[in-house]
């Protein structure tokens, strides 16, 4: 089965194909076939999954237990030799299962979502070429191959947020997703370059097998890894990159819950595990990413606590989140990381697609202000959604609490200033609580305060969300800790991937179980805290309430935006514009049109010389000859 | 005699229109170009099987008393690629003008035939003196084109356009002769161009570099002998700015590679950071100039010259195994498919609304599916998106550059890779400000492709996701032990 493995992006080219050529005569079916399509290849990753967690160690290669798969060959010339390979191991078959089996239940999801959309066999066409590259990211066995799906999901990224055309401000939207990654693109782009310079390859396997001479020159690994980070701060929308996200809600919620939330984010989280070779002997660029982490995660959060926009509320969420799943690549721990990933998917898409229930209950009004009581009326939604709240709040025994406390326990273990890490950390996490149960409070409790009739979703929306909701409770006990008497089946699962880089450095936590009890107890009192000062702030909202000082300051988003905008968009374009006044039509041009007058004044007056009288050509023709005399003359006396 | 027929047929071709008349003309014009794009293909594939090697190389005494042959040699695989673009290009443009012909057909046409032959000629030439002419013949078909047929400021536009490239053909006569004066037994052919080329001290070779990189930086253009370029594109027949654009700049770049970089070896090394430094300051320059115009082919004028930037940095990078060469060798072919397809897609737009004012636009997705289809997807091989032609080239150029024996190789590379990003800048604005939005006035009477551009537009996004997916099928052209 792990040879057949091209099957599984091939399902979704193919649908995708399908949908695109027949999106204007399939009509709801393309639908279905978009949604087997995905469905065939989660299949076909759960046959790769099984065989690879019961692969006899032998025939693992190396121990890592990773296979690849030489499909053709991409670049083939004296200069480069860089095949269209994939690789399947642990860490991209988790990856796998992830994006297939959340994108079935979000395509089954957009059935009905987006039923009364005219352009709804397009947009399941778009939705199966943003999984065919998003599984290339994850396949891809060298770093050509995971950018040309690292690009590839942006570009459907691109296509869906802007999906309603009509509407600039979606288009504005659209287009800054793709540039603010494109400027990410370029960090990981100089990243291949620098790796090429030094390996002559690409892929993972020949860079890890170099690293004992590469180490010899820390400074160049530290760029290397630094360039990629500036890479994953695009693609997972962390500090300086990250405010294309909360603007790219723009496009339908599904997107939103497959894109923005539970797959496409994640690559550069995906990409750092992949590279833990690299990241782990580059201590500064480590820490480099624990503090972007941490203050994307602060930062994100802080924001979502005074938003009332429904969906932008996740959106900073979601940053926040990644922020956290940073944290922990940056202290090393990977499977932790990987660990949230995959909770976070669970809970997020369900948040996202409970969001899209209630946006598509009360008219596509996403503002909560306008919202209220509608556990009423949606009592599904309203119970998933409320799942959702508690795994992400990290309430035990749901999903979020493991992968958080995994990470918490790292961080709190990691260096001197691991305690510090570890507080400000928790200070996100109480933001985390509060702001989701704020959002939950103001949408579900209290009255109604919209117009119309709110009404519960059809089946086919509520299905995904129940099986996700599930997924939130249980997801978190593929890592039980040992101090619960579980074994961590996530990290027996990557450990082969990681082995080498966890032999270089010290991150495994080591505390005695009764601290970590301690710590556990306190991470939940301090959530607690925040779901008791959502309760008491919110029960009873009647959104009169104006924000001023520092809410104020978080709810227009620390100005972040309006920062970039006149630093960077507006004088780059006024510059441009100046250039093109001054040097482009004045200078340049104005040079060479200036020569070409000059030649045509000048032969005018040449042109007197001409004037057809016998004796004044006479007269210029002696004069000619004495010159050259005079000057034969002077050239003999020197 | 194969590679003769590829000028011959084109040549008499044009010939022949003149005389045909009006009416014949466009199936004419058809039929000739289809044929030499058949013995393109034939070439081609006598090439890549090197089989017929005989039919690839034609010789014959031309002016013998100054040592000139007529000498014609599909020698390598950048020759293949750009008589397969011209080859290819041709056809496509004639079929998607259907709709749209031109007044004076024969004439047009005719002039068009023309400078293709003169630009095959270009590309297979081995002596100076016939490259130097078909240099010329390929120039002054083009000159009456422009003239003749484009926008109200055409012949201002043309007379400056005729000026700088003149005057750059010039200064490059001047030099082959200086070189031919050196020749121990007078002659024009190529070889002994090299020979005698390298063999002239550092002091010469340094100003004859400038004198022959002029020439052809003119006609690339790089910055700062650009300006004749926007104007050009912008009021020049749509067809006649595909021909300019997608192979007359090229003409550039493979006279650098064939006929400065191996004759002069050491002033191209010595002015290897200028030249450098000026391609990456047209990349960045011209891309910002591309940000803010109104005007669609300006837009599109601006955008070749950072591309056009970005190839000549690459051939001029010295880089370790040819990487920067090869990926400019392929980007070169590549680009040469974009842009016309781009081209052909503004001169719909431009035919159907009345207007080259990207504000005037707007809205069009909605009532012309397959043009947006078109626009987007070319568009995105504009900006190099993988799996798309662009991308390979690109990546190998910068990759090229950044392992480039230049001192500042670092620095260049990131300056050149804001191109990168500015790219997307502008080309979204692009498919945005013509696709997106509401309709106006203008705009909701846009009919969407006819069959025929509907064809040679899929003929082309297929060249452009083939070569996207599978580039390796150009690289066994390019690549040289």
């Amino acid at each position: 089965m792990l040879n057949l493995v091209w099957l599984v992006p091939l399902f979704p080219l193919i649908g995708f194909i399908i949908t695109g050529l027949g999106r204007n005569h399939l009509g709801k079916a393309s639908g279905w076939i978009a949604s087997l399509a995905i469905l065939a290849s989660f299949v076909v990753s759960a046959l790769i999954f099984i065989e690879l967690k019961t692969l006899p160690e032998d025939i693992a290669e190396h121990t890592t237990g990773s296979h690849v798969v030489h499909l053709f060959n991409f670049i083939n010339t004296h200069a480069m030799q860089i095949a269209f390979d994939f690789q399947i191991d642990a860490l991209s078959s988790i990856f796998l299962l992830v994006i297939t089996g959340i994108g079935f239940l979000i395509h089954i999801y957009s059935i009905s979502y987006m039923s009364h959309d005219e352009g709804f066999g397009k947009f399941f066409a778009y939705l199966n070429l943003f999984v065919f590259s998003m599984l290339l990211l994850v396949l891809g066995a060298n770093y050509l191959i995971l950018f040309i799906g690292w690009e590839g999901v942006g570009l459907c990224s691109y296509l869906l947020i802007g999906f309603w055309y009509k509407n600039i401000a979606y288009t504005d939207a659209a287009k800054k997703a793709f540039i603010m990654n494109r400027i990410g693109d370029l960090g990981f782009l100089i990243g291949m370059f620098l790796l090429y310079s030094k390996c002559n390859a690409l892929d993972f396997k020949s860079i890890e097998n170099m690293m004992p001479t590469l180490m010899n020159d820390p400074s160049y690994i530290t760029a290397v890894a630094l360039c990629f980070f500036i890479g994953a701060t695009g693609k997972s929308a962390q500090i300086p990159l990250f405010t294309w996200l909360p603007d790219a809600m723009a496009g339908p919620t599904p997107v939103s819950a497959l894109i923005h939330a539970a797959t496409m984010v994640t690559a550069g989280v995906y990409m750092i595990a992949r590279s833990n070779f690299l990241y782990s002997v580059a201590p500064i660029a480590q820490q480099v990413i624990l503090i972007i982490g941490l203050a994307t995660a602060l930062l994100a959060a802080t924001i979502a606590t005074q938003q009332n926009d429904i969906k932008k509320v996740l959106a900073y969420s979601t940053v926040s989140q990644l922020g956290f799943m940073f944290m922990a690549l940056g202290v090393g721990a990977y499977t932790a990381a990987i660990f949230h990933v995959i909770t976070h998917a669970f809970f997020k898409a369900l948040l996202f697609l409970g969001s899209g229930s209630v946006i598509h209950a009360v008219d596509g009004e996403q503002d909560i202000r306008n919202m209220g009581g509608l556990k009423k009326y949606m009592k599904i939604t309203y119970i998933t959604f409320f799942i959702g709240c508690i795994a992400i709040a990290g309430i035990p025994p749901l999903s979020g609490f493991f992968s958080k406390d995994e990470i918490m326990m790292h961080i709190f273990t990691h260096g001197t200033n691991g305690k510090i890490f570890w507080i400000l950390g928790m200070l996100a996490a109480m933001m985390t609580a509060y702001y989701m149960f704020r959002l939950l409070f103001i949408t579900f409790h209290g009255t109604y305060r919209g117009k119309g009739h709110p009404h519960e979703s059809p089946a086919l929306m509520t299905m995904p969300l129940i099986v996700l909701a599930a997924l939130s409770i249980v997801g978190g006990f593929i890592g039980i800790p040992e101090v619960f008497g579980g074994h961590h089946a996530l990290n027996a699962f990557l450990e082969p991937i990681l082995l080498k880089s966890q032999a270089l450095q010290t991150s495994i936590y080591e505390l005695s179980h009764q601290n970590e009890i301690l710590l556990m107890g306190v991470a939940v009192f301090i959530a607690c805290i925040g779901i008791t000062m959502a309760w008491f702030g919110f029960k009873k909202y009647n959104a009169a309430d104006t924000t001023k000082g520092i809410a104020k300051f978080a709810e227009d988003k620390w100005y972040i935006d309006e920062l970039y905008d006149k630093v960077i968009v507006k004088p780059l374009f006024g510059i441009s514009k100046w250039i093109e006044k001054i040097i482009e039509k004045a200078g340049i041009d104005g040079i060479v049109n200036g020569v070409g007058r000059l030649i045509q004044v000048g032969s005018t007056k040449i042109r007197l010389l001409q004037s057809g009288l016998v004796g004044f050509y006479l007269f210029m023709f002696v004069l000619g000859i004495i010159l050259l005399f005079a000057l034969q003359m002077w050239l003999v006396k020197f | 005699m194969l590679i003769l027929l590829l000028i011959l047929v084109p040549f008499i071709g044009g010939l022949a229109s003149f005389l045909f008349g009006e009416k014949m003309a466009y199936a004419w014009a058809v039929f000739t170009s289809l044929l030499t794009l058949a013995i393109a293909g034939t070439a081609y594939y006598f090439y890549s099987q090197a089989t017929h090697t005989t039919d690839l190389s034609f010789d014959c005494p031309w002016i013998e008393s100054i040592g000139s042959t007529f000498s014609l040699s599909m020698s390598d695989g950048l020759s293949v690629l750009m008589i397969g673009l011209t080859g290819l290009l041709f056809p496509c443009v004639f079929i998607s003008m259907q709709n749209k012909q031109p007044e004076r057909k024969h004439v047009f046409y005719g002039l068009m035939l023309l400078a293709q032959a003169g630009l095959i000629g270009v590309f297979l030439a081995k002596d100076a003196l016939l490259f130097y002419l078909f240099w010329e013949v390929a120039l002054i078909p083009v000159y009456f084109l422009s003239s003749m047929y484009g926008g109200p400021n055409r012949i201002p536009v043309t007379f400056k356009f005729f000026v700088y490239t003149f005057v750059g053909s010039l200064v490059m006569l001047v030099a082959l002769l200086i070189i031919y004066n050196h020749t121990p037994v007078h002659s024009f052919s190529w070889d002994a161009f090299v020979s005698v080329g390298r063999s002239l001290p550092e002091a010469d070779q340094s100003w004859l570099f400038w004198m022959l990189f002029i020439a052809f930086a003119i006609k690339m253009p790089v910055f700062p002998f650009h300006t004749w370029q926007p104007d050009a594109y912008e009021q020049s027949a749509t067809p006649v700015t595909v021909v300019l654009s997608a192979i007359m700049v090229k003409m550039g770049l493979f006279a650098v590679v064939r006929w400065l970089l191996p004759i002069i070896p050491l002033g191209s090394i010595h002015w290897m950071n200028v030249v450098l430094l000026l391609c990456i300051i047209g990349v960045v320059y011209a891309s910002c100039m591309a940000m803010v115009q109104t005007n669609i082919k300006r837009l599109i004028a601006y955008s070749s010259i950072a591309h056009i930037g970005l190839m000549c940095a690459a051939i001029f990078s010295y880089s370790n195994n040819l990487l920067g060469v090869q990926g400019a060798y392929i980007q070169m072919f590549n680009h040469g498919i974009n842009i016309m397809g781009l081209w052909i897609l503004v001169s719909i737009v431009e035919n159907r609304l009345g207007t080259q004012d990207l504000r005037e636009m707007g809205g069009i997705a909605k009532i012309a599916p397959r043009f947006t289809i078109a626009l987007v997807l070319i568009s995105l091989a504009n900006i190099a998106l993988p799996l798309t032609n662009g991308f390979v080239g690109e990546f190998m150029m910068l990759n090229g550059l950044f392992n480039s024996i230049s001192t500042y190789r670092m620095v260049f590379t990131i300056i050149a890779g804001l191109g990168v990003i500015l790219s997307a800048v502008y080309t979204l604005g692009m498919i945005q400000k013509v696709a997106y939005g509401e309709l106006n006035e203008k705009t909701a009477s846009m009919k969407d492709l006819t069959m025929n551009e509907w064809i040679i537009l899929l003929v082309i996004m297929g060249i452009i996701l083939f070569l996207g997916f599978y580039p390796n099928a150009l690289m066994l052209l390019v690549d040289t032990p």
